[in-house]
């Protein structure tokens, strides 16, 4: 205008930053929006504002040094990450993982995908103005996290699955405990549905908004919950089975139209599908090993090292050297909460990987705000960034 | 061989029959197929994948890349492709060096963008036909390619606040200690002995 052209007033376009500072961003995330007047016309997500180089650190670790990483990728469902590497790692190395360890990972990731959907929900509720539902939910998620630090020690950063099984077994009481938590959840997801799930605000800023058709799902590599909302029943557990899902009994909740509200309705009915998951593999559970412990993989009991020469030394090295896996490639997914988290990891036969790349789903699912929002008003950008569950610590990697 | 390597077997043969301008070979490892493809053919061949009615590769997992520096052209570029209807996973590879554009696949799989993107960003493959061509994860105004193997592990640059330009700055990386790379290759056999008048032994046997 300081040219001396007159502001035209029927233009209404402009640009603005969604982020990278912006609470319903969830993370660092900074979105260029163009707008034209209320409904959005672009939008272009620039993210690695979280990059860590993890891939590249990776590579110049030791397997097992390498694991923690993993944790540090979706903080929300830290042990469902550690799952997909072990079980790539287990698979070159062609390691049979003990009956107890299997059922204890089954059961800490179903633990993760709880922990990850009541975060969820409610986040994406508090997007769009529900208030509670996060307060509610995370006195729960809370709980959740008190299972991991039991279990491993810590909240958040577990580094509880090995190659070959888990750190260590479970406290005696702990089963006890989870099983207790399983019957008070329901009825707190009860609570948490009965505040949403009718809610005339949830639904209108819901339904209807960011809607996936099955080829939309196909087309940007979708996984996960945003293609089980579109009415397709595709889930790892059931279609690859690992570990022990196939003994398992649980169903698989769809959605019908592909919007938000069905991705939220198909997050809550997981939930309680999960706490099925964990009853069963209570049941299952067996006094046992909870390590490959022969196999030169896992470290020796800190017993038998009190005793062994051998296993003071098998020790020494497996934690100065690690141990060697085959030189070869596998590309091993898991059904994170997310969706697919897989790992494409290089081998060649020395005692760190040569490339590990980290396919994490968010990234696919980020990649496409675009293309769901266009068209929308501003108000749903943010709805549909908390639909697609986005974690930065996974895309940016 | 046990059933799922014979599916993938014949799966394998059905995509090199149909394709065999872009099949260079393939392979069945840990139950997973891998199909070498010719650079310029891998438009043709991940379109087959997905158009196919024995295939139906509809989901792009992943693009990414691997380096090898020994190699007459260093990069690979690794695609997985997931079909959810036939419920069967599919590896597909082919190599590049750092001059070579490998055509872009953004017009099969609109995923793919932010994934050549990102292997742009990391090896500085190129790729012809992606009219979005950015760096993806790295810092703006970054230069190098950090997952290359010659790219030092610590990089070559680092950022402080300064207080006296309040702002920002980019400086070379100043390390307190050198990163400490260890071999673990060569195998520690303990110290060769030699004694003296060792080798009259062997004198004497010949």
């Amino acid at each position: 205008m300081a040219d001396g052209q007159a502001h035209n007033p029927d233009d209404r376009s402009f640009t603005f930053n969604f982020g990278p500072q912006h609470p319903a961003a969830h993370g660092v995330l900074r979105m260029v929006v163009e707008m034209d007047g209320e409904i959005v016309e672009r939008v272009d997500p620039h993210i690695g504002l979280l990059h860590r180089g993890t891939e590249k650190l990776i590579e110049y670790k030791t397997y097992l040094q390498a694991l923690p990483y993993f944790d540090r990728l979706d903080y929300v469902a830290p042990m469902n990450q550690e799952h997909a590497y072990c079980l790539a790692i287990e698979k070159l190395l062609g390691l049979e993982v003990p009956r107890r360890a299997s059922l204890i990972r089954v059961l800490y990731s179903e633990i993760g995908r709880i922990s990850n959907h009541i975060l969820n929900i409610t986040t994406q509720a508090m997007d769009v103005g529900a208030l509670t539902p996060i307060t509610w939910g995370f006195e729960e998620r809370e709980k959740l996290c008190v299972f991991y630090e039991r279990a491993c020690g810590s909240r958040m950063h577990a580094a509880y699955f090995r190659p070959g099984g888990v750190h260590q077994d479970l406290p005696p009481e702990l089963l006890d405990d989870i099983l207790k938590f399983c019957d008070e959840f329901l009825p707190v997801c009860d609570d948490m549905e009965g505040l949403l799930t009718d809610n005339r605000i949830f639904k209108q800023r819901n339904c209807d908004v960011g809607v996936v058709s099955v080829q939309d799902a196909l087309d940007w590599g979708f996984s996960g919950v945003m293609v089980r909302g579109s009415g397709m029943a595709w889930d790892l557990r059931r279609a690859q089975p690992y570990e022990c899902y196939n003994e398992l009994d649980f169903k698989i909740p769809v959605g019908k139209h592909g919007d938000c509200y069905d991705r939220y309705v198909c997050r809550m009915e997981e939930m309680r599908e999960s706490v099925k998951i964990i009853r069963q593999c209570i049941e299952l559970m067996e006094p046992g090993p909870v390590l490959a412990e022969s196999s030169k993989i896992a470290p020796p009991r800190r017993g038998e090292m009190k005793r062994s020469m051998e296993a003071l030394i098998h020790h020494f090295k497996l934690y100065t050297e690690g141990f060697k896996v085959p030189a070869g490639e596998t590309y091993t997914a898991v059904e994170a909460p997310k969706g697919e988290f897989g790992v494409y990891l290089v081998s060649d036969g020395t005692n760190r990987p040569y490339r590990l790349k980290i396919r994490a789903p968010g990234f696919p699912h980020l990649h496409a705000m675009d293309y769901l929002s266009k068209g929308h008003q501003l108000a749903d950008v943010s709805a549909i960034l908390g639909s697609l569950d986005i974690v930065f610590g996974e895309i940016d990697r | 061989m046990n059933d799922v390597d014979e599916t993938l077997n014949d799966l394998a043969d059905h995509i090199a029959h149909a394709e065999p301008h872009a099949v260079q070979r393939w392979e069945i490892t840990h139950g997973e197929l891998t199909i070498h493809c010719v650079r310029d053919q891998i438009r043709s061949l991940i379109k087959f994948l997905r158009d196919d009615s024995q295939c139906r590769f509809e989901t792009l997992i992943d693009v990414c890349g691997v380096d090898f520096p020994e190699r007459r052209e260093r990069f690979e570029i690794v695609y997985h492709l997931l079909s959810m209807r036939m419920n069967q996973r599919i590896r597909v590879k082919v190599s590049t060096d750092a001059e070579t554009a490998v055509p872009s696949i953004v017009e099969i799989f609109p995923c793919a963008e932010w994934f050549e993107r990102e292997a742009l960003d990391m090896y500085g493959v190129l790729f012809a036909g992606n009219t979005d061509m950015r760096r993806l994860l790295t810092d703006y105004g970054f230069e190098g390619h950090p997952l290359r193997k010659d790219f030092p592990l610590t990089g070559y640059v680092e950022v402080r606040y300064d207080e006296l330009e309040k702002r920002v700055v980019y400086e070379p990386v100043k390390l307190v200690q050198e990163y400490r790379n260890f071999d673990f290759l060569s195998p520690w056999e303990g110290a060769q002995a030699v004694i003296p008048g060792d080798e009259k032994a062997t004198e004497g046997a010949e």
